[in-house]
């Protein structure tokens, strides 16, 4: 092991020979190259790569940011305002720089509504930023601000506050945490809503901090408002309404809807079970839908003033003729339709008050499937109206060239076809607008109405005025609807629901009528699905219903009454009952 | 020594005389820089840092002022003492970032591996004295074992940086000593096989499902990283392509002194300790970083000339390791922060902010010129 002795360049004479030269020599040339390997690197990084590496440098801190536009607010036909963004504020953290001691964990976890475990969760994950929670009322988050904890941060959002609540939920639909419409006019209306963010161009550091704000690229445009058909008197009123006729009979669901018959605009919408849009927490399915648009149903006897006009119409009937609908039994190929009471000879007229399911086939069956289907269609049924509303249902109409004589004797009294709450009020503009249809619309209209189509003649319309102002008088099948201070008509129908092809023992019963009917100025459809107990029956569940709301509105209006203010005497005979 | 009374001339004689002129000089210019890249990278942690510093300048004096034999007398026992440490680490240390590094002694918390980096070297000189003349196969075989002890319990830590730089600091002394090129070759050539083939087949072995045996998850995680940082630009990779393009983009002179947008918006990671170095290369630029390697190699050049006067076998490795120690740890942190070198806990030596390491180097700048003392006054 001589090279491990002796080196020349020690004074110890033991250690004077020895280690070679090239030793050191090495070291040192082990030295320089990681000398030259360094700058080298340093040489590429800041002479040759720089460039490339500064715009990446820049790139980290020069942000454009958005700046939030104000969501546009919704409001009703007279200016009450009915969705509303408020300033809120979001809470967030950096996990990291919140190192928080136990007591201000605790204060900010009863500050936030949060669990301190479920708070010492977040703030112990991995990520560099999280939510602790969204959409703090402002002067919470001006008391966490007052906190000063490191690593807790506040950002600035906006949250969308009903003021109407349950009332106008379905209509209205709601906002994600994104500040777009999820739902109902939200949705349908979130383009005129949401207007443009502005942007700005500013220097951030890491944690996000804007450290300058450099300039301003783009101011923000804010939302538009959209101002709707509804009146908020009247949709109270059918919000109660239907409130207490579902809690009364039990009911599974129940729709309303008011349209005002000069325009076509909706008063009122809606929908029980309805739920808090400004609190959504354990939302079901149920009562999130807004069933007068999206659910169908098959409507009863509510169809038969439509067949009755087309018998009318075409010359075959007047108001008058005499069907005869004694048998209370009729069988159409190997099917029997029947009425739930022996009639005997009926007017037209009649037929319509008394709800005879035989009279109305017999004036159906007297037409071509083909002449009925077209009558139809032109009512609006079998396709959405297009509303543009989200979800919008269309109902079913088969093709005519489909349809057997039973199928064609059962549509004629609202079974095999479906329909929307919706749709049927619109229909009943026909009978309204003497004998023209326009189409409904939600957001409030201005100027001149839209030209209208005919559908059928203005003797038609007013003679079906007369036959529903019938059903509602003793003898018809709906003396509850009946107000005081005001004529009103409208039809019945007590439809028995499908099953799996079946008919069960559960009913959709429903009223669609008008009022005042010197002048008709309001239609107003109600729908009450499966009334439980005795009584089931349109004319008993959903013909004071109809009453109620149509009383209300039309004082709301300031409509002049024209009836006298008379108690009512109602049901003093019991009334006959239609069935189907 | 009769005349008791004050002289400021005497007592300056007496702090100064036991210091060595060159290496104050360079220490002086090197805790300067640190203290302006600190006003930059971490102004709250000025004050500390100054503290930091006058005890390890302290330590060195009192280093300096110790004769280089009562020095190596200590060898024995400090290593004893440390290797003890490390042992009770391992059963009782505290557990800190997924490590056991740490004792709690109830007054401080020390870290014995950082001990280990000049016991090492110092007890392998030492051991070499006692053996000088005979040093054969069989002496370097234990000398190797007195390294393998400490390094083994560092890695097991697991702390590989610490363990690669005390094994590195014991090397030194084998290789002055004159361990035969038949032992270093073949080590260095499985390094090279090593190196090469995880830059070779980086992308198959950098799998998540291919396991390394040797190293554990996270060091695997950093050698990786190196090989493509952009991988993972957010997790892993983070350190490096931030530090990369705060010295990129400073440019050759600089964005000027706390002008580095990096820096200051807080881009750069650790950046008052391990990664310092980005903070200076982009508010000084190439300029800043080359004036650094020199001062370096200028402190590095010095510790060879003692190491070359040094009168005893013992005292010769000694001074060539501490020197040699120095290099390692600058070269191994400008490396990895400019990215050459995956991702290891070592400091910018006399730059980075923390006590430790400081102390620890000028310890080894203390024995320097003690080692220096002892051959001026062996002329």
């Amino acid at each position: 092991m001589k090279r491990a002795r002796g080196v020349t360049f020690n004074h110890n004479p033991l250690l004077d020979k020895g280690l070679p030269v090239w030793r050191p020599r090495f070291v040192l040339l082990a030295l320089l190259g990681c000398s030259i390997a360094l700058v080298g690197r340093a040489a590429y990084l800041q002479g040759v790569n720089d460039d490339f590496l500064q715009a990446k440098g820049a790139s980290r801190y020069a942000r454009v940011i958005d700046v939030p536009a104000t969501r546009g607010r919704i409001m009703d036909r007279n200016g009450d305002v009915l969705a509303v963004s408020t300033p809120v504020k979001s809470v967030w953290a950096i996990p990291e720089d919140a190192r928080l001691q136990p007591a201000q964990a605790r204060r900010l976890a009863e500050l936030l509504d949060l669990d301190v475990r479920e708070l010492n969760r977040k703030l112990a994950s991995e990520k560099e930023f999280t939510y602790l929670k969204r959409q703090l009322p402002p002067e919470l988050a001006e008391r966490v601000a007052a906190l000063k904890l490191p690593g807790i941060h506040l950002q600035q959002e906006y949250r969308r506050y009903y003021p109407g609540g349950e009332v106008t939920a379905h209509v209205l639909g709601f906002t994600g945490v994104d500040d777009h419409g999820q739902e109902g006019i939200e949705l349908a209306f979130d383009g005129e809503l949401v207007g443009k963010p502005g942007s700005r161009r500013v220097i951030k550091d890491r944690r996000g901090h804007i450290v300058e704000d450099v300039e301003s690229i783009r101011l923000p445009q804010e939302g538009g408002d959209v101002t709707l058909s509804i009146d908020s008197k009247i949709q109270y009123l059918a919000y109660s309404a239907l409130r207490d006729v579902v809690k009364k009979y039990k009911a599974q669901a129940a729709s309303a809807v008011v349209l005002d018959a000069r325009t076509g605009e909706v008063l009122a919408l809606v929908n029980n079970p309805v739920f808090n849009p400004n609190n959504r927490e354990r939302l079901t399915g149920a009562q999130l839908r807004n069933r007068a648009l999206t659910d169908t149903y098959e409507p009863g006897s509510t169809m038969k003033p439509f067949t009755a006009a087309m018998g009318l119409e075409k010359g075959k009937y007047r108001f008058n003729t005499v069907i005869d609908t004694s048998a209370g039994r009729m069988t159409i190929g190997n099917a029997t339709i029947s009425d739930s009471h022996k009639h005997g000879m009926l007017t037209v007229a009649e037929v319509i008050q008394k709800s005879s399911n035989i009279g109305v086939a017999k004036i159906a069956l007297s037409f071509p499937p083909e002449e009925m289907w077209s009558f139809f269609d032109k009512l609006g049924f079998g396709a959405p109206l297009g509303l543009g509303f989200p979800g919008e249902a269309g109902g079913r109409l088969r093709p005519a060239k489909t349809w057997r004589p039973i199928e064609q004797a059962t549509m004629s009294y609202g079974h095999g076809l479906s329909v929307t709450v919706m749709q049927m009020a619109h229909a009943y503009l026909a009978f309204a607008r003497d004998g023209e249809l326009i189409p409904v619309s939600l957001t409030k209209q201005s100027g001149t109405p839209v030209a209208g189509r005919r559908v059928f003649s203005a003797q038609t319309a007013r003679e079906i005025r007369a036959m529903l102002e019938m059903v509602v008088q003793p003898g018809g099948t709906a003396p509850a609807a009946q107000i005081s201070g005001y004529r009103v008509g409208g039809k019945t129908g007590t439809a028995q629901k499908l099953d799996g092809g079946r008919y069960t023992r559960r009913y959709v019963a429903s009223f669609v009528g008008l009022a005042p009917m010197s002048d008709p100025r309001l239609v107003i459809a109600v729908m009450v699905d499966e009334p439980s107990g005795k009584e089931y029956y349109g004319g008993q569940v959903a013909g004071p219903v109809f009453g109620q709301i149509a009383s209300g509105a039309l004082r709301a209006l300031g409509v002049a009454p024209d009836a006298p203010l008379v108690p009512l005497q109602v049901a003093q005979q019991e009334a006959p009952r239609e069935h189907m | 020594m009769t005349d008791r009374r004050f002289d400021p001339r005497r007592w300056l004689m007496l702090i100064v005389e036991p210091l060595d002129p060159a290496l104050l000089l360079l220490l002086s210019l090197l805790l300067s820089y640190a203290f302006m890249l600190m006003v930059s990278a971490s102004p709250e942690r000025m004050e500390s840092q100054m503290i930091n510093s006058a005890v390890a300048v302290t330590v060195m004096w009192v280093a300096a002022r110790m004769p280089a034999q009562r020095i190596l007398a200590l060898a024995l026992p400090v290593y004893v003492v440390g290797v003890l440490l490390l042992v009770a680490v391992a059963l009782f240390g505290e557990i800190s970032k997924g490590a056991q590094r740490w004792l709690d002694l109830g007054v401080a918390r020390i870290q014995p591996s950082e001990l280990m980096k000049i016991a090492a070297p110092l007890m392998l000189a030492w051991y070499f004295q006692q053996r000088e003349g005979m040093i054969r196969a069989r002496e370097f075989i234990v000398a190797g074992g007195l390294l393998l002890l400490p390094v083994g319990l560092i890695v097991k830590q697991p702390d590989l940086g610490t363990a690669l730089l005390v094994a590195a600091a014991g090397f030194y002394v084998l290789f002055f000593a004159g361990l035969s090129w038949k032992l270093i070759l073949p080590i260095a050539a499985v390094a090279i096989v090593g190196i090469g083939s995880i830059v070779g087949f980086g992308d198959r072995i950098c799998q998540p499902d291919v396991d390394w045996v040797v190293l554990h998850g996270y060091q695997k995680n950093r050698v990786c990283t190196l090989l493509d940082p952009t991988q993972d630009p957010l997790g892993k990779g983070f350190h490096i392509i931030q530090s990369t393009i705060a010295i990129g983009s400073g440019g050759v002179f600089g964005k000027g002194w706390q002008a580095g947008t990096q820096t200051h918006l807080s881009f750069i990671p650790e950046r008052h300790t391990d990664f310092i170095f980005a903070v200076l290369g982009e508010e000084f630029g190439l300029t800043g970083a080359v004036v650094l390697l020199v001062l370096y190699l200028l402190l590095i050049l010095r510790g060879c000339v003692i190491a070359a006067q040094a009168p005893t076998l013992a005292t010769r490795l000694l001074a060539g390791a501490i020197t040699m120690i120095f290099f390692t740890y600058a070269f191994v942190n400008m490396g990895m922060v400019s990215g050459i070198l995956p991702v290891v806990g070592v400091p910018l030596p006399f730059i980075s902010y923390g006590g430790t390491a400081l102390v620890t180097l000028c310890l080894g700048l203390g024995i320097l010129m003690s080692i220096n003392r002892s051959y001026l006054m062996s002329k």
